[in-house]
């Protein structure tokens, strides 16, 4: 390969006990790619996610972000080196405002300590008023412009979908990773996230995106790959995935033809 | 409009430097030393209320760094070991000493959360009571059961504040001066803990509350800012604990029992968790109310010859009977913070939260 890619995953197994929850799964994903990962529930996608942020420890295998390792690094160190994620199940900080979630994605780009909150010293009043702006701005971006002082716990479902987005694009990752993030959407508000992701990979971010919506990973994704078992079974262009036998196999059952 | 709140201000400020006077002069000057109690304990709460209130790590134990703090005075400025340092170099040694005692509790309790939190706290209180109870063999370190007496009273150019002080020929008592002493340290720690709360620190403390892996995922140091939550709760608490030694003069483990760290927790409780005003309210409450109670027996002796409901049982079961009432009709305090107001009568929010298990990596 000509240009290394952005995120690499060689050989990544994870283990419950004696369940093997990803088995042997390698893929990388380039530089401003939209990448698909899809696969019948159970498959070990929201596994995978959480073995490269770090909330699990990975059985075997490695991860690499840029060429630097992401295996055995602390979540925040994860977050740190330009990987952000959002969760299947919606982890916002529900009893803080909208606008404070969105800043709390600030805190591995700032460096204000006790010292600088208690003594309120300049550096610190300027560092505070950024993280501010940039939450702001960042909340419009997403299409929150007004719901800054909710609680993020009173926000509609889409809405909370697009702050987790908005808070972790706060990180200023260079690869966001998005477990299904448009679960349980209308179509309107699928389009207008479809149309989110595009700009956000306009703008030079790489997208990583676990998604059942069919159609939205066929239109969006230029490469998909295809988790079942914890095994990676097919790789490719969305259009050549969708005929792939094993595929349709794990997708409707039964043997393959 | 910004004219009135200045005005208020400036009438707070007056209401609390006369308040020793006012009080000493309707009540007594018994109450003055009430007051500067209750001053200790809005310190303390002030302390506690960032473990439990910002970080959410729910400490039994807290007492136990007042007691550090307090021993770190008494051996420094006593008989014991004749060291007599002044009280504005012991005063951060307790607070260095109860806030490393901070650390050495959180760092093994990194991965525990709630009730086994609690659990952990509640022994490692036990431990430091016992240890003091206990250390006057073979080296006698603290003197054991019987305490250390004589500790030196503050001292401020050249004047004990343990005698009353000769001012345009009025005698200030003692209690008063030591009113003003703790009223300063509880304003700078008021002043700290409002600004921490609404800083980046503060923000991680909330979001660790709120969901520990989210935190993580989003960039913060769960293991260093958990750390930092102790050791500023444990060093706040260390402080109280000098300034406690400094205006008793005499210390022991008995002092520093279970009770007190729970009655430290009510005041959070009744107050109002997370909310500054509603602490200092739940630690006037609870310290003032029972004193008050005190009087009850007074007033039957006066009136029935006799002490038919002595006002130490009385004083328990009015304390149960509130908590009760409280958990039924103020969940979140008295003067809940405007975050625990709504969290407890919101009944809908978010989907459920993924199971804290998922966080299997090291902390």
């Amino acid at each position: 390969m000509n240009t290394p890619a952005l995120l690499q995953v060689s050989a990544v197994s994870k283990r419950f006990g004696g369940l093997a929850a990803l088995e042997d799964v390698s893929l990388s994903v380039g530089r401003g790619e939209i990448y698909g990962l899809i696969g019948p529930n159970g498959a070990g996608k929201t596994t995978l996610f959480n073995c490269m942020t770090g909330l699990y420890e990975l059985s075997a295998g490695r991860i690499h972000l840029d060429g630097a390792p992401l295996h055995g690094r602390k979540p925040h160190h994860i977050v740190e080196a330009g990987l952000a994620r959002t969760f299947q199940n919606i982890r916002l900080f529900a009893n803080m405002t909208a606008l404070e979630n969105v800043m709390v994605g600030r805190h591995p780009r700032t460096r204000a300590g006790v010292l600088g909150a208690v003594l309120r010293t300049p550096g610190a009043r300027a560092e505070e008023a950024a993280i501010r702006n940039r939450a702001r701005e960042l909340m419009e971006y997403v299409g929150l412009k007004n719901k800054g002082r909710t609680l993020a716990g009173h926000l509609s479902y889409g809405d909370q979908r697009r702050l987790e987005i908005a808070r972790a694009l706060a990180t200023e990752p260079r690869l966001l990773a998005l477990d299904e993030p448009v679960a349980g959407m209308n179509p309107t508000e699928r389009r207008q996230m479809s149309e989110l992701f595009l700009r956000l990979r306009a703008g030079g971010l790489t997208l990583l995106l676990i998604e059942h919506d069919v159609k939205l990973v066929m239109d969006l994704c230029d490469r998909v790959a295809v988790l079942d078992y914890g095994r990676k079974i097919a790789e490719g262009e969305p259009a050549l995935v969708q005929r792939d036998a094993a595929v349709i196999a794990a997708y409707l059952g039964g043997d393959a033809a | 409009m910004r004219a009135r709140p200045r005005l208020a201000y400036v009438l707070l400020a007056l209401l609390l430097i006369a308040l020793p006077f006012l009080v000493g002069a309707g009540l007594g000057n018994s109450w003055v030393r009430v007051l500067d109690f209750v001053l200790l304990y809005v310190l303390l709460a002030l302390g506690l209320n960032i473990v439990v209130g910002y970080a959410g790590l729910l400490d039994l134990g807290f007492i136990a760094f007042y007691a550090i703090g307090a021993y770190v005075y008494a051996l420094l400025a006593s008989p014991h070991f004749g060291l007599h340092l002044p009280f504005w170099a012991i005063l951060p040694l307790s607070m260095a000493a109860a806030g490393l005692f901070g650390v050495l509790l959180g760092t093994p309790t990194l991965r525990l959360r709630g009730d086994y939190l609690a659990i952990v706290t509640l022994g490692f209180h036990e431990i430091i009571r016992i240890f003091l109870n206990n250390l006057n063999a073979p080296y006698n370190l603290t003197n054991g059961p019987q305490g250390i007496n004589l500790i030196d009273p503050i001292q401020i150019s050249g004047h004990a504040l343990n005698r009353p002080l000769e001012l345009f020929g009025f005698l200030v008592p003692s209690t008063y001066l030591y009113y003003y002493v703790f009223l300063a340290f509880t304003l700078l720690i008021m002043g700290v803990a409002i600004r921490l709360q609404d800083s980046r620190i503060g923000r991680a403390w909330a979001a660790l509350r709120e969901d520990e892996v989210a935190a993580a995922a989003m960039g913060v140091n769960t293991r260093n800012v958990k750390l930092l939550a102790f050791a500023m709760g444990a060093a706040f608490a260390g402080l109280a604990g000098g300034l406690f030694a400094s205006f008793q003069g005499f210390i022991s483990p008995e002092s520093f029992s279970l009770w007190e760290s729970f009655l430290v927790l009510c005041m959070i409780v009744l107050g109002g968790m997370g909310n500054i005003p509603g602490v200092i309210l739940g630690a006037i409450l609870l310290i003032g109310i029972p004193e008050a109670l005190r009087h009850l027996g007074d007033l039957q002796r006066a009136a029935l010859g006799q002490v038919v409901l002595d006002p130490a049982d009385l004083r328990m079961l009015l304390f149960g009977l509130a908590l009760v009432l409280m958990m039924i009709y103020r969940p979140a305090g008295l003067l809940p913070s405007r975050v625990r107001k709504r969290e407890l009568a919101a009944q809908d929010g978010v989907a459920e939260q993924e199971q804290a298990s998922l966080y299997d990596s090291k902390a």
